[in-house]
């Protein structure tokens, strides 16, 4: 276990210094410096000079990863070109919308396609599994944002039960969780119909398994068997799903920030590439991955935690 | 006592039982043999309750004046795994890989008896140390990866029998072990219907296996039952031509050329092939030498684990060594790209599983020129494949078909017709016929000795099974724990073996009596 543990954790500090090294030259190599760009077209030759000395510009590339690097690991990401502020704070901000957003919606998911995933599989070639597999199509094609506007007009429009769109923060806990519910719906509808499919195919290849027989054997319902040998053995690929869907959706949510006025790192990543502030690109872009490689992480410990196979490897 | 009355079963409208009538007496051994497709599982598994979708069961299986298949579902629960306990053919696969021995054992108490999880595991160690798994070596906290496949098949009757049930159903039990784990096994199915009382249901296609084990015998074919009785009757009368057959083709042996002047083919010397593991390193072959004469059969025999198929890899070029060398027709042979391809021309392989060593994608006259890869492929190409086919007694239109279209045995002759394609002077064939009915296996054991007359060819013969062992080769070598501890003509070796391993071997092998032939 302690093995496993430690390869998992070497693999992740690589992941983490690979990443770290590639998003800060490609975004060194994306055409506009961004002193030109602040100072405008019309900006005299020694203005430009003197701001790319004063944001270190002129230093070679190595350089100025290393200093980078290493302010990053001290908590200071450094400062937006736009906004003048310490971008540290701005991530920080925007993932106090973005983090619990992904996080309900995820919950969301599993708690609609656990049921539904065992319920079609124990129905499998039945009309009960042909309506599911039929719903979460339907769930998987339904453009996320279209739904959400549907989700508007009946529950806030109509109803009047939770608000269109905004972020009221964190001072009212009520309210903003009140303001999250209708977004972490609008992501988790086409999350919760892949992650059924996903779970009804590999409880249905579990359940072909010598061993379910087995348990068929000892006087286990078909019921029995899909919760206490099956379920358990077909979490694998559907781990492997939560974990990328997880990744995804911290970032991916920007269309659904947009249809609810949310203040979430998506916007924030979109309005920063469209202003050229590299800085906030650049930071932002590293927390994700970095968010990224902690959850496949934890997803390894996961594994781990339901296969004995790889405990004692 | 558990009585079948004419239990007929049908799939789809399509009859696969007919009229099956069997008693299972307390403290009996009743056998069901017979070749794949003949029925014996299905009759098994409709005494469990257990048939597959859309199968149609008629007629009774009556337990306590109760007939089971007329019993709901709720009531068939029940009745599983307390009164009626099952174990199967492939102990590999028939555990929950992630649930402990020790609960799955207990499951069945807790099921059955509402006990509480301390005491059911409990009563799991009792059933445990009664199967041979004793608490010092086999706590209840081991997963079933932690076990070989003689000790998994011990947990799988520990739990088929945990509640001491009426009937022990055993669907090839030792059919995936080696001879010596599989004699274990069976002394203690044995000693459990005689301790217990519980009558035992032993479906195998083994007949040797049978003679040792049943009181009363049934042989079924194309879901009959043609001929029934005492073993030792129906051993000795084999009324029913089906009943000839099965017999004759179990104790075939192919007519075998005299062995030809010895001109070294492979030559092995003083190989090691090491691996590293967790705890510590394994020396799979630790200092083998091993010479194949051309045109000469050998066969090597050896529990699981004990390197035969890693020998055969690394004369394939497959494994490379950690020690010592492999010459084939006095050339170098080196593992993975580094050997000559016209010298990994000169052997082919054949494996064991019929179903998985083709691709189900590619059509057959794809398949079998697939060697060609190594020689350049021959313009008449489409020709060789069609002679290829005839050889092996298929028909040359077979090119065209997919692989799914055939039988096992009929997969495991275009193996070897795939092998041959290119005229390799060395095939290796490891255990190649250990998934075959017996009367395929005595027509491919023909078709390899017929082969190897025409054409010269050397065999390495690898199998757990010294009985097809000794019909096929001129010699066979005997390996445990990585080492080649005898070899000899097959006669001398089994009639006179002298290593404590060889003398276990031929001990543990099954025989029918000889008084009964």
């Amino acid at each position: 276990m302690l093995r496993y543990l430690s390869r998992r954790m070497i693999v992740m500090g690589l992941s983490l210094l690979a990443a770290s090294a590639l998003i800060f030259s490609v975004t060194e190599l994306v055409p506009g410096d961004p002193a030109s760009f602040m100072l405008g077209t019309g900006a005299q030759p020694e203005t430009l000079a003197a701001l790319r000395q004063q944001m270190g510009l002129d230093q070679p590339l190595p350089l100025r990863y290393a200093a980078w690097a290493g302010a990053i690991l001290q908590g200071d990401f450094g400062t937006s070109f736009t906004y003048r502020t310490p971008v540290a704070g701005m991530i920080l901000e925007r993932l106090q919308v973005s983090l619990p957003l992904a996080v309900m919606a995820l919950a969301l998911a599993v708690a609609v396609a656990l049921p539904v995933g065992l319920y079609a599989a124990a129905r499998r070639g039945r009309a009960g599994d042909g309506l599911v597999m039929a719903a979460t199509q339907l769930g998987i094609a339904l453009p996320n944002f279209w739904f959400a506007m549907l989700l508007v007009l009946v529950f806030a429009v109509k109803l009047r039960w939770l608000p269109a769109g905004g972020f009221p923060g964190w001072s009212d806990p009520a309210a903003a969780l009140g303001s999250l519910i209708l977004p972490s719906l609008a992501l988790a509808l086409p999350q919760a119909a892949i992650l059924a499919r996903v779970l009804r195919s590999a409880l249905v290849e579990t359940q072909g398994q010598d061993y379910i027989r087995t348990a068929r054997a000892k006087g286990l319902t078909t019921g029995q068997t899909l919760r206490r040998h099956a379920l358990r053995n077909a979490l694998i690929p559907v781990l492997t799903i939560l974990g990328m869907q997880f990744s995804f959706l911290l970032a991916g949510a920007i269309i659904i920030e947009n249809v609810f006025y949310l203040p979430g790192l998506g916007r924030m990543i979109f309005q920063a590439i469209t202003q050229r502030d590299l800085i906030v690109v650049q930071s932002a872009v590293l927390v994700l991955v970095a968010a990224v490689i902690a959850v496949t992480f934890l997803v390894d410990l996961a594994y781990a935690a339901v296969d004995p196979r790889l405990r004692r490897a | 006592m558990i009585r079948l009355e004419d239990l007929s079963v049908a799939i789809n409208g399509r009859p696969i039982l007919r009229d099956v009538s069997l008693d299972l007496a307390p403290g009996n051994v009743t056998g069901l043999v017979g070749e794949s497709g003949s029925g014996k599982s299905m009759t098994a598994l409709a005494i469990m309750g257990l048939l597959p979708q859309g199968a149609r069961a008629s007629g009774r299986a009556m337990l306590d004046g109760q007939n089971l298949l007329e019993q709901p579902e709720a009531a068939l629960c029940r009745i599983r795994g307390r009164r009626i306990g099952m174990i199967f053919q492939e102990p590999m696969t028939a555990l929950n890989p992630l649930m402990t021995i020790g609960d799955q054992v207990a499951e069945v108490l807790r099921l059955h008896q509402g006990l509480d999880r301390r005491s059911a595991l409990a009563r799991a160690r009792e059933r445990l140390d009664r199967v041979g798994l004793p608490g010092s070596r086999f706590p209840l906290t081991l997963y079933p990866h932690e076990l070989s496949g003689g000790q998994r098949q011990r947990v799988a009757i520990a739990l088929a029998i945990a509640l001491r049930p009426d009937l022990l159903v055993a669907d090839e039990p030792t059919t995936a072990l080696d001879v010596t784990t599989q004699a274990r096994i069976l002394d203690l199915l044995k000693g459990l219907v005689r301790d217990e009382g519980m009558a035992l249901l032993l479906i195998t296609h083994d007949l040797a296996v049978m003679a040792g084990m049943a009181d009363r015998v049934a042989v079924m074919q194309s879901g009959r039952i043609v001929e029934s009785g005492t073993t030792e009757s129906v051993f000795r009368q084999r009324r029913h031509p089906y009943t000839q057959q099965l017999f004759a083709a179990s104790r075939h042996v192919p007519a075998r050329a005299p062995r030809p002047a010895t001109v070294p083919l492979v030559q092995v010397t003083q190989a090691v092939r090491a691996y590293r593991t967790a705890d510590g390193g394994l020396r799979a072959l630790d200092g083998v030498s091993l010479t194949i004469g051309r045109g000469e059969s050998v066969g090597l025999v050896g529990e699981s684990g004990c390197g035969k198929s890693t020998l055969a890899r690394v004369i394939l070029g497959l494994d490379p060594l950690q020690g010592g060398g492999i010459r084939l027709d006095g050339r170098e042979v080196t593992a993975q790209g580094h050997m000559p391809r016209d010298l990994r021309a000169r052997m082919q392989v054949v494996f064991q599983d019929p179903f998985g060593s083709f691709d189900p994608r590619w059509r057959v006259d794809r398949l079998l020129a697939e060697p060609f890869h190594l020689t350049g492929r021959p313009g008449d190409w489409r020709d060789r494949v069609a002679a290829a086919l005839t050889e092996v007694g298929l028909q040359p239109a077979d090119a065209r078909k997919f692989i799914h279209e055939f039988s096992g045995g009929q997969r495991q002759r275009l193996a070897i017709a795939r092998a041959l394609i290119i005229r390799p002077a060395l095939i290796v064939l490891d255990e190649a016929v250990s998934a075959l009915d017996v009367r395929v296996r005595a027509q491919v054991l023909d078709l390899l000795a017929r082969l190897r007359a025409d054409h010269g060819l050397s065999y390495l013969f690898i199998s757990h099974d010294l009985s097809v062992v000794r019909g096929i080769s001129d010699r066979i070598v005997v390996m445990q724990a990585g080492r080649i501890v005898e070899e000899g003509p097959p006669e001398a070796l089994v009639g006179t073996p002298r290593h404590e391993h060889t003398k276990a071997l031929v001990a543990a092998m099954p025989r029918i009596p000889e008084e009964w032939t």
